[in-house]
């Protein structure tokens, strides 16, 4: 319904708008005009031609090829993805840590409960940057080097240069897409019920998985001199970065995952008691596909937040977009409205991708089942 | 286990609290196999704690309820199979929404009872057969009619093959056209020799189908008798005080 | 007491393992803690030679503690930002007191000049105090600076942005959008950079801009974009009925919004605004990243100092504890406000 509004009758609007637009392309045309001058009074020359030229630095982390011969655009992609790979792997830890702590707030074990309590209002109400700082320069920056470090068997080794990993061979990978592609096949053909196919694949599945995780499948870090080489490793401003936007960010999650839960009405919990469902089917059947309608647009900005919280980076000189390319490259360069602009549309389009997305989600549940 | 000499359900001195509130005061009450009961009482005598206790919905403090001769203990595993053996139909019907009518007579039979999912659906087809709405299988509940809700609620219940049936105040959040739709899938129901102990202020539903009428007031059992007696010849004035209310429209 | 424990720790066997594991955990994660912090800390003194280096130095915070709360403010000058933290208190508590909100007028009046006053005293030049250059300001005091007129400027426009996004007028409708948008789009830190660089190349003729009012231009435009949606909530949950009986009454546009609709719609998302304005709070930190030296920029730096290197843990616990203590005693006013009979009371029908 269209609500009547008393804000005047149609030509008067038509004045309103008419003024507006003028105001704001005049104000706009004197930003303009200001800048030009300003530009060329410091004799930048504005556009994008600068991209192709050679950035001329390094970076300490970088997910394809990169040194100081490639150009400012691929110095661009290799922020982008640095983005993009703290921003996925911090989405991921973060829903696994703040479900768990969502649901351990509505646990009947009142201390427990507590403990979960305790963590949101500690973490929610700490600035991020702060946190991010005590985890890199009060955290990692104080541990041991290489030769004390502290080891999970022969596979991890964290140190004050960062987190030593072992990592699977090529080959290890491949067994592993094929392991995992015959327990797809064992499922389906569990579900249609025909054993014979289901063993063969679980067979296949077993010596795929089990050469996976043999010791033979895995490069490990070995200490050589004063590192380790080897395996992988995660630069200690990449490991700060993922556990404070994690644990931050599940601080925001489990209170979404509570509200969730609790928006679940009583009714249905009972109705699923007395049908006899165990507190997994329970949670499973009946609350988490309610729940999951409330949670799942809040937990999507939470996603989006994390995406942006992670251009904090910079602080620690992580080098994810904002801070090699809103940062080095600007200051390189000195074209700061194209780069400044070019990291603005980056996160707009995600931002707005995703709102896009969000939007057709919410537009699918509402055909189904909305509440009477 | 069903061993017809057995009670269906005894209940002993059984007391709730909720904090200095005692909603139930010692209920003593058994029930023989197939034996129909009416559950009737002013507003918060504690009618529906008392069903509630019967499948450990709400837990007893003091007291003890046996179902079928096995003890409600509390623990996860005696309330799995007391559950099994006895089905429930809320006031508010309690549909799971994101569910299709067959998805939510389908779900505890399949998943708790371990039918396989065909002979569950063509169980839960036969008994929306029964309760009148075959043709609502695969609608999804907020698009079914109050009184079509409550039938859904009630041939889900069934779906269990259940021994024992609760109704706690079945018909009151319907409208009254859609009642005796309701009423007549209950009565239906009584006639096939279930136990079942309905909560209800539809004195007709009493006659119509109750071995035993009960009355409670402030969580004690104050009367119970045949229909015929406890509406012609209430012993108690308190009863004949309730009778009078209820009554008179 | 045994009953309470009883029930709430030990309610079944599982449960009852689970709170032995819980307290045993809590014990074994916090003793070490709370022996680094109270037990073999150490608290006075004016040099790390005071420190035994058993626990925490907290010589450290308090050696430094003028400049984590006033920044470089010149010391014989300091009793200004009291005054005017004091000033600020006394101006804003009417906000948080439910009866003075019958006169929103008078109250919002003497909060905003409570603001200008504490401008003045803090920048001086007139009224015979010296004038305190803004790269002077710093620690704490900047923290509340940037935030108390990030809120005061995003709130009003907040607003505005939000009634302007349900206007009539298509134009003025997808101006706001596009502007709340892009705010919402975007780190704060990039408009921070953009604020930095960007708005000195705005101004004609190379003019100076303080460093400082380009941070609050950024911040404040950021979350008057936060603040227009939460605003908007709350404007979208006032009735129809609401705006025609306004209307039936002869109101006009902006007397019926500011007598019936932003009175009712405000209230609805207090715990909006609040939420929004820890936010901003804690965002606070990024100025750091321009260059400005907000509480936790103070103790960053204070970290680089040679004659105190390796007390960052202190450090951040300090600064750690400080924002806590204002957020979360921010959160818990806003619970006040929504514990009102009557609101988010499960109905039980
Ligand atoms: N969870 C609870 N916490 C506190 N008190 C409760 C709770 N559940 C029920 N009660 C109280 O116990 C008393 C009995 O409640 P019950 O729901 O059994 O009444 P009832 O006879 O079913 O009433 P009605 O006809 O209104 O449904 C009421 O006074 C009620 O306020
Ligand atoms: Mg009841």
């Amino acid at each position: 319904m269209r609500r009547r509004s008393a804000d005047g009758h149609a030509p008067a609007a038509f004045l309103w708008q008419a003024l507006i637009l003028i105001a704001v392309l005049a104000g706009g045309a004197a930003l303009v005009f200001n800048t030009l001058d300003n530009l060329a009074a410091r004799g930048i020359s504005s556009g994008f031609g600068f991209l192709d030229d050679a950035a001329g630095f390094g970076v300490t982390m970088s997910l394809i090829p990169f040194d100081e011969t490639a150009s400012f655009a691929r110095a661009f992609v290799v922020g982008l993805l640095n983005t993009l790979l703290v921003s996925v792997l911090g989405v991921a830890l973060a829903t696994v840590l703040g479900v768990a702590v969502g649901l351990a707030r509505l646990s009947p074990n009142w201390l427990l409960a507590r403990i979960a309590g305790a963590y949101v209002e500690t973490l929610r109400n700490i600035p991020l940057l702060l946190q991010i700082f005590f985890w890199y320069f009060a955290v990692l920056r104080t541990l041991p080097a290489p030769r004390g470090s502290y080891a999970l068997g022969e596979v991890a080794f964290l140190n004050n240069r960062g987190l030593y990993l072992a990592w699977p061979e090529a080959a290890a990978g491949w067994a592993l897409a094929i392991g995992l592609c015959a327990a797809v096949a064992v499922a389906w053909s569990l579900r249609r019920g025909r054993r014979g196919p289901a063993a063969g694949a679980a067979l296949v599945t077993l010596a795929a998985l089990g050469w996976v995780f043999s010791a033979a499948a895995w490069e490990r870090p070995q200490l050589a001199g004063f590192n380790f080489t080897g395996g992988v490793t995660l630069i200690p401003e990449f490991v700060a970065l993922v556990v404070a936007l994690s644990t931050y960010t599940a601080a925001f999650i489990a209170e979404i995952v509570r509200a969730g839960v609790q928006a679940v009405p009583k009714g249905q919990v009972e109705a699923a008691d007395a049908l006899g469902l165990n507190p997994a089917q329970k949670l499973r059947f009946v609350i988490a596909p309610q729940a999951l309608r409330v949670i799942v647009p809040p937990l999507t900005s939470q996603y989006l937040n994390l995406t942006k919280n992670s251009s904090l980076a910079a602080a620690i000189a992580y080098p994810d977009l904002v801070s090699v390319f809103a940062g080095t490259v600007l200051n390189i360069t000195g074209q700061a409205i194209e780069v400044i602009a070019i990291t603005m549309a980056v996160y707009l389009s995600i931002s707005l991708g995703i709102a896009a997305l969000m939007g057709g989600y919410n537009r699918a549940f509402a055909l189904r089942g909305a509440a009477s | 286990m069903s061993d017809a000499s057995i009670p269906a359900i005894v209940m002993e001195g059984v007391i709730r609290r909720f904090g200095a509130f005692t909603a139930l005061d010692g209920v003593d009450l058994t029930v023989a196999q197939g034996e129909r009961i009416v559950v009737c009482g002013p507003s918060g005598s504690g009618k529906s704690t008392l069903v509630r206790c019967i499948n450990g919905l709400e837990r007893h403090d003091e007291g003890t309820i046996a179902v079928n001769g096995v003890q409600l203990d509390g623990l996860p595993r005696t309330m799995q199979r007391i559950r099994r053996d006895v089905g429930m139909v809320f006031q508010q019907f309690n549909l799971f929404p994101h569910m299709t009518v067959l998805e939510n007579l389908c779900l505890a039979p399949v998943k708790v009872a371990g039918v396989p999912s065909a002979e569950a659906e063509s169980r839960a087809r036969t008994l929306l057969a029964r309760v009148r709405i075959p043709e609502q299988a695969d609608k999804y509940p907020s698009s079914l009619s109050g009184g079509q809700q409550q039938r859904v609620a009630i041939a889900r219940a069934l779906c269990m093959e259940p021994r024992i049936m609760l109704f706690d105040e079945p018909t009151s959040a319907l409208d009254p056209e859609m009642i005796g739709e309701v009423l007549d899938v209950i009565v239906e129901l009584a006639g096939d020799g279930m136990t079942m102990i309905c909560v209800t202020h539809e004195m007709g539903l009493a006659r119509a189908m109750a071995d035993r009428v009960v009355f409670l007031d402030a969580g004690r059992i104050v009367e119970q008798a045949p229909p015929e007696r406890f509406f012609s010849a209430p012993e108690s004035e308190r009863t004949r005080q309730f009778l009078a209310r209820i009554l008179r429209h | 007491m045994t009953g309470w424990l009883r029930v709430r720790l030990f309610p079944g066997p599982v449960n009852g393992v689970v709170s032995v594991l819980l307290l045993a955990a809590i014990v074994w994660a916090m003793a070490p803690v709370v022996d680094w912090a109270f037990i073999s800390a150490d608290w006075f003194g004016t040099t790390r030679a005071d420190c035994s280096g058993a626990g925490a130095c907290w010589v450290f915070v308090t050696a430094r503690i003028g400049q984590f709360l006033y920044g470089f403010y010149p010391e014989t000058e300091r009793w200004r930002v009291d005054v005017a933290a004091l000033c600020l208190a006394l101006g804003l508590a009417p906000l948080f007191m439910a009866r003075a909100m019958r006169g929103p007028g008078l109250v919002f009046g003497l909060a905003f000049g409570a603001l200008v006053l504490c401008g003045m005293l803090l920048i001086g030049g007139a009224f015979g105090l010296p004038y305190v250059p803004t790269r002077r300001w710093g620690g704490l005091m900047l923290t509340l600076v940037v935030a108390v007129v990030g809120i005061a400027a995003s709130f009003p426009l907040g607003i505005l942005l939000a009634l302007g996004r349900r206007s009539r007028l298509p134009v003025l409708r997808g101006l706001c959008v596009a502007f709340i948008e892009l705010w919402r789009g975007v780190p704060l830190i990039t408009v921070l950079f953009m604020a930095s660089v960007m708005l000195p190349l705005f101004l004609p003729g190379g003019a100076e801009m303080d460093k400082l009012l380009r941070a609050l231009i950024g911040v404040s435009l950021f979350a008057a974009a936060y603040m227009a949606e939460v605003v908007r909530g709350g404007l979208q949950a006032i009735p129809v009925g609401q705006y025609e009986a306004a209307s039936a009454l002869g109101l006009g546009y902006w007397r019926s919004h500011a007598l019936v609709i932003l009175p009712q719609a405000l209230r609805h998302v207090v715990p909006g605004i609040v939420n929004t304005i820890i936010g901003l709070f804690k965002d606070t930190t990024l100025v750091l990243v321009i260059g400005l030296f907000d509480l936790l920029g103070m103790v960053q730096a204070a970290l680089t100092d040679p004659n105190w290197l390796g007390y960052s843990l202190e450090g951040y616990v300090f600064a750690g504890v400080m924002f806590w203590a204002f957020c979360f005693s921010m959160s818990r006013l806003s619970l006040r406000f929504e514990r009102r009979p009557g609101v988010g009371q499960e109905d039980t029908a």
